[in-house]
């Protein structure tokens, strides 16, 4: 119990700092910060349809989240969780709607499964084995193939092969019915798909703690040396742990494809592969903790729409917040500062 | 002849150890002054303290006739005190005038190369140093690489100059090289504190030797009026060696065999140089040196974690030379890594974890890929008693622990397993005597239970009380290889200082 | 693909393209060559490409526009530094920080500053530059005369870097820092200081490239429309060695792309393909095909002084 109150000491102190610098940047910009935050939790929750709508969000942060967990838990920094989610969408959709004739309990899994081993090669196969044997920074690496995997989803939408046959529209057909995930409340963006995402954690939760593949991505991510010591191959975790964490982002487009959009649009991010770093870091990389972080951005997101129908606050109030979370839980030793700074005035009353 | 350089009654504490002990030293203006010791003797603390690099508890340095109160290394080089660290402090991309002169450049905004190349042309001239300021350091040989450092030294205008170790990283030839610039130095003027282990270096190239031991200075001779074995014994010491009870020492079969051992860095250095050696069942081999005479590259390259040059590695007559560490472990072999911390845990694994940081796939602990936790903290329960591991709480992080403790786990999972051979390097580094006979006791143990152990230790005390035979290593080379019984702590240190008392070394002298 | 080459528009475009990944990839040379990768660009770039038309609206001259934003600039790039040089925070999770924060706070002062209706019209533009002489002469003239104000101060920018990198002593000791900071402190050199300087000055640099894009390309502001050049830029460094002139070649590469694939709009198929080629050789650059770009040694490294 002592344990959980300490990990979650940082990331609740990141949310309240994060939330007061929202309200001073509302009120300056002439908001009541109060109603502001009232719309927007009701907008996240306050019906059953707004819920949904929430938990629908989360679906393919959770998954994306759990993708780079892992990277990070392995001691790489995956910041391409986005390219990822692109090949996953782009294999899962064009599975979708290219075969025809399967039954949904064949076509379904078999659209996921192709997603996560594009979506796994897309991390492992280049930027894993550039940095296992090159020493190629990841960060670099997975960032560029981010964008590689964008350009080449416009390549395959703008006039390109998985363009819909006479259309006008930069976008790929709708998929075979046998391949919907159905929606779990009608009306809603939530889909059954919400199950495949708790599932993963589980499962990512079990994998890295509970298994001899999980012991060694742990220890090679903590200590590399060591894991070299204890006659661990440290290249082969690297490619691998890079390929799982792509294998997550890969399902979660997939997901996303076949349970809410259907459909593949041309566009120029998703958004989740970033967010993912951030639901990723929140939980400190802990595969069940990612699931309440996913649903805390998620519900930011949905309920600031709701926040600026309803208290006319600019929806972006989100990503401020967002962002502010983040540089305090990376920044965590700012309180270490203002404690030092309390203690050396301290310091001075007692001497003076 | 008048005092560069004289330190007094200095003292310094560290928490548990004291690293100075009343040292008093005097350096004369012109000489070269040698400081012999052991590692752990006092030496590096004496220098640290002489750069500024730490505060003395007591006593006080006198330079050049004025009371030294430094702040920070940043005065002592003011003073005209240069130091060449034994690692160097260069940076390898950029050229060597600007490496000599960073910091300190010649006045302006601008990089002004020409004058920077002149000033150290016209240094190098002065002190004989020839270098092309304009390569690269990373291009350099180790021994001009110094050579970079002492120039750094004289641009700043150095009086007295501290070489800490300089002849560690080089190669005869580059030792040669240098005693012959030390000798042109000190014609000029130059004092110079040269700090070594190595007796024969001390021999030829200083005026005058302080020896330190344990924090203190024992004693300063003049060069010419000593010889290798006086010192060898001022340096180790005359006190007996407490021997552990033994019970009597019974080789079985040969269990590990190196033979021809050849293994280079990745500047293709050579680090060990044709070591062969067997060790038998019921054995503890002892591996005695000086630190960084080719040990660790010696059991890396024995443990499968460094490329060998040449040479074989056989394990119950196996030829097991290419084996990974993974499979050697496999074998059998079991290994305590020097450096606990960076190479034997994860610390921000748990105890029990750590316990199983090598047997993890082992049936015991996992199946079809997932580990049995139940077992694992069995285990770990387990082992937590028997090795006295406190506190004995077997989920908390590695990290939590003291480094006696750290030392107990690594311990408990190495020994656990009842290995056919024990490879240990400095397992008792750092730690309490409690702790330290705790683990000479199990090894002692193993020994007795019929395993082969090799032992690596900087500690001669502990090579000696423990080992069965003793191998001397020095400059990559085992010089000889000794019975543990009748081996005196002379003959150890004369080895380990590079001379062998056989040869006709001291007749010459 | 000849008549496309021979246009002289294209060549034009190239520099255009260029100048907004040259100044934050130059600015990302003096950051990383004291040792910080700063991604954080990006970020500052969005924030400075929106006060750029705040300033230049509220003042009526562009050029205090430009001025503000470098100041903006400025102040966001020495958070950054705080955090990521003080506190030792880590430098990719800070600059993702800073990122998102932009892409929010600058569309939400855009809602509540200008409304929905975006930024004002009668913004006023930095001026473009014809070049008497050159201007005259057939394609060469279209191509290097006639552009952003911004291009040219991009251009001395370039030289002067290159100057105070590998010219100055104050340069010199920036890059030692970014190589060996334990050396460069042992030699007496403030560390920190000079990382803070080196973010100082990507900060600065980034937020002319954005006021480019807001003021100097255009007059008005839309959100997160740096689209990803501050990432780009850092491509851009990357594949230029950690070099200002590296940097500006790659920069020049990377807007012939997009140059060329404006150019190409109705032939989908290349256009497409050309612009995934800065990140292609950006990875290969890393990799090691054709001279292995190497980053200084302590990049990225937090460094805690001994005193």
């Amino acid at each position: 119990m002592k344990n959980i109150l300490k990990e979650l000491y940082i990331p609740v102190v990141a949310v309240l700092i994060a939330i007061v610098i929202g309200s001073i940047i509302m009120i300056i910009t002439g908001f009541n910060p109060i109603n502001a935050y009232a719309s927007l939790f009701i907008g996240a929750f306050g019906s059953v349809n707004n819920i949904a709508n929430t938990l629908a969000n989360a679906v393919p942060l959770i998954l994306t989240g759990l993708g780079v967990a892992i990277s990070f838990k392995a001691g790489l920094f995956n910041i391409g969780a986005e390219g990822q989610y692109w090949i996953g969408a782009i294999v899962g959709v064009w599975i979708g709607y290219s075969f025809s004739g399967l039954p949904w309990y064949i076509h379904i899994p078999f659209a996921l499964i192709a997603a996560m081993i594009a979506g796994g090669l897309w991390a492992g196969l280049i930027p894993g084995l550039a940095k296992a044997y090159t020493g190629a920074n990841e960060v670099i690496t997975t960032m560029m193939m981010s964008y590689i995997a964008i350009y080449f989803s416009h390549f395959l939408l703008e006039f390109g092969p998985m363009m819909e046959k006479g259309g006008t529209i930069p976008q790929s057909p709708i998929i075979k019915e046998s391949a919907v995930i159905p929606f779990l409340i009608q009306n809603t963006q939530l889909s059954y798909g919400i199950f495949i995402a708790l599932v993963a954690a589980v499962f990512v939760y079990w994998l890295m703690f509970k298994t001899t593949w999980g012991f060694e991505m742990r220890a090679v991510g903590y200590n590399q040396r060591a894991a070299r010591y204890a006659g661990m191959n440290v290249p082969l975790n690297m490619v691998l742990s890079l390929g799982l964490s792509g294998v997550f982002a890969g399902l979660a487009g997939a997901v996303q494809m076949l349970g809410v959009q259907h459909r593949l649009y041309d566009s120029f991010t998703s958004g989740y592969g970033y967010t993912a770093i951030v639901v990723a870091l929140l939980a400190n990389n802990n595969p069940i903790g990612v699931i309440f972080a996913a649903i805390l951005f998620a519900a930011l997101g949905t309920g600031s729409q709701y926040m600026q129908l309803n208290a006319q606050v600019p929806g972006q109030m989100a990503d401020v917040i967002t962002g502010l979370i983040v540089f305090f839980v990376a920044a965590h030793r700012v309180a270490e500062v203002i404690k030092g700074m309390f203690a050396k005035k301290q310091k001075k009353e007692a001497e003076a | 002849m008048s005092a560069i350089l004289e330190v007094k009654n200095i003292t310094k504490v560290f928490p548990k150890v004291v690293a100075n002990d009343n040292v008093n030293l005097t350096v004369e203006k012109g000489e070269i002054h040698a400081i012999l010791g052991e590692n752990g003797a006092g030496k590096s603390t004496l220098m640290n303290i002489i750069y500024g690099l730490y505060k003395p508890d007591s006593g006080k340095l006198i330079f050049d006739g004025e009371e030294l109160n430094l702040s920070g290394p940043h005065e002592a080089i003011e003073k005209g005190i240069g130091m060449v660290h034994q690692h160097f402090m260069l940076i390898p991309v950029l050229t060597v005038a600007e490496n000599i002169v960073l910091g300190a450049e010649p006045k302006g905004i601008t990089y002004d190369r020409k004058k920077a190349n002149e000033l150290i042309k016209e240094i190098s001239q002065k002190y004989h140093l020839e270098i092309d300021p304009e390569a690269k350091v990373k291009d350099l040989s180790v021994g001009l690489q110094q050579r970079v450092e002492i120039l750094k030294a004289f641009y700043r205008k150095a009086k007295l100059l501290i070489l800490d170790e300089p002849t560690a990283m080089l190669t005869p030839q580059e030792t040669e090289k240098l005693f012959e610039i030390m000798r042109g130095l000190v014609k000029q003027g130059m004092s110079i504190i040269f700090i070594s282990h190595k007796l024969e270096e001390v021999l030829e190239i200083s005026d005058r030797v302080t020896v330190m031991r344990r924090g203190k200075t024992v004693g300063t001779l003049n060069t010419k009026e000593t010889n290798e074995q006086e010192l060898a014994n001022l340096m180790v010491g005359r006190e007996v060696v407490l021997r552990i009870e033994k019970t009597e020492y019974k080789p079985g079969d040969v269990v590990l065999s190196v033979k021809n051992l050849n293994v280079v860095d990745q500047q293709n250095v050579p680090k060990v140089k044709d070591v062969s050696f067997d060790i038998h069942e019921g054995e503890i081999f002892g591996l005695a040196g000086i630190d960084g005479n080719g040990q660790l590259e010696l059991v890396e390259a024995i443990m499968g974690l460094r490329p060998k040059k040449s040479g074989n590695i056989l394990f119950y007559g196996k030829d097991v030379t290419n084996f990974s560490t993974k499979q050697l472990y496999r074998e059998g072999i079991s290994y305590i890594p020097q450096d606990r911390q960076a190479d034997g845990l994860v610390l921000d694994f748990t105890i029990a974890e750590n316990l199983i940081l090598r047997e993890y796939r082992d049936p015991t602990y996992s199946r079809y890929g997932v580990i049995q936790y139940k077992k694992v903290y069995e285990n770990a329960e387990r082992k937590v008693k028997e090795f006295d591991v406190r506190p004995p709480e077997y989920m908390l992080k590695a990290r939590g622990l003291s480094g006696g403790n750290q030392q107990k786990v690594i311990l408990a999972r190495e020994v656990g397993y009842n290995p056919k051979l024990l490879i240990a390097v400095q397992p008792t580094r750092g730690m309490d005597v409690g702790a330290i006979e705790y683990i000479h006791k199990r090894i002692l143990e193993l020994r007795d239970k019929g395993a082969a152990v090799f032992l690596v230790s900087l500690e001669l005390e502990e090579i000696m009380s423990l080992s069965d035979r003793i191998g001397v290593i020095y400059n990559g080379q085992l010089m000889d290889i000794l019975d543990g019984k009748t081996a005196t702590k002379e003959q150890i240190g004369m080895l380990m200082a590079g001379s062998r008392f056989d040869k006709t070394t001291l007749e010459a002298r | 693909m000849k008549e496309v080459l021979l246009n002289p528009q294209l060549w034009a475009a190239t520099l255009a393209m260029a100048t907004p990944l040259a100044l934050p990839a130059l600015g990302g040379t003096f950051s990383e060559r004291s040792g910080v990768v700063n991604i954080a660009m990006e970020g500052i770039m969005l924030i400075a490409a929106f006060f750029a038309v705040v300033f230049a609206h509220a003042t009526g001259s562009a050029w205090l526009g430009l001025l503000g934003a470098m100041i903006v600039g400025l102040i966001v790039a020495l958070i950054f530094a705080w955090a990521a040089v003080s506190l030792t925070a880590n430098q990719i999770i800070l600059g993702m920080a800073i990122n998102i924060f932009a892409s929010g706070i600058t569309a939400y002062l855009l809602n509540t500053m200008y409304g929905f209706t975006g930024t004002p019209t009668d913004t006023p533009m930095l001026p473009t530059i014809d070049i008497p002489g050159i201007k005259n002469i057939p394609f060469l003239g279209q191509v290097l005369s006639g552009h952003s104000v911004v291009v040219y101060l991009m251009i001395i920018i370039l030289f002067i870097s290159d100057y105070f990198l590998f010219h100055t002593n104050l340069g010199l000791r920036l890059r030692a820092v970014g190589e060996n900071p334990e050396a460069a402190e042992t030699a007496g050199i403030d560390v920190i200081k000079l990382r803070y300087l080196g973010v100082a000055l990507s900060g600065i640099l980034s937020a002319m490239g954005g006021a480019y894009l807001s003021i100097g390309a255009l007059n008005s502001f839309n959100p997160d429309m740096t689209s990803g050049r501050g990432y780009i830029a850092l491509a851009a460094m990357i594949f230029g060695k950690w070099t200002p002139f590296g940097s500006f070649g790659a920069a020049l590469l990377f807007g012939f792309a997009t140059a060329l694939s404006m150019q190409l709009q109705n032939t989908a198929f290349s256009k497409n393909i050309i612009m995934m080629l800065p990140y292609i050789l950006t990875i290969l650059a890393l990799v090691g095909v054709g001279g292995k770009s190497v980053p200084p040694a302590a990049d990225g490294v937090p460094y805690t002084p001994k005193k």
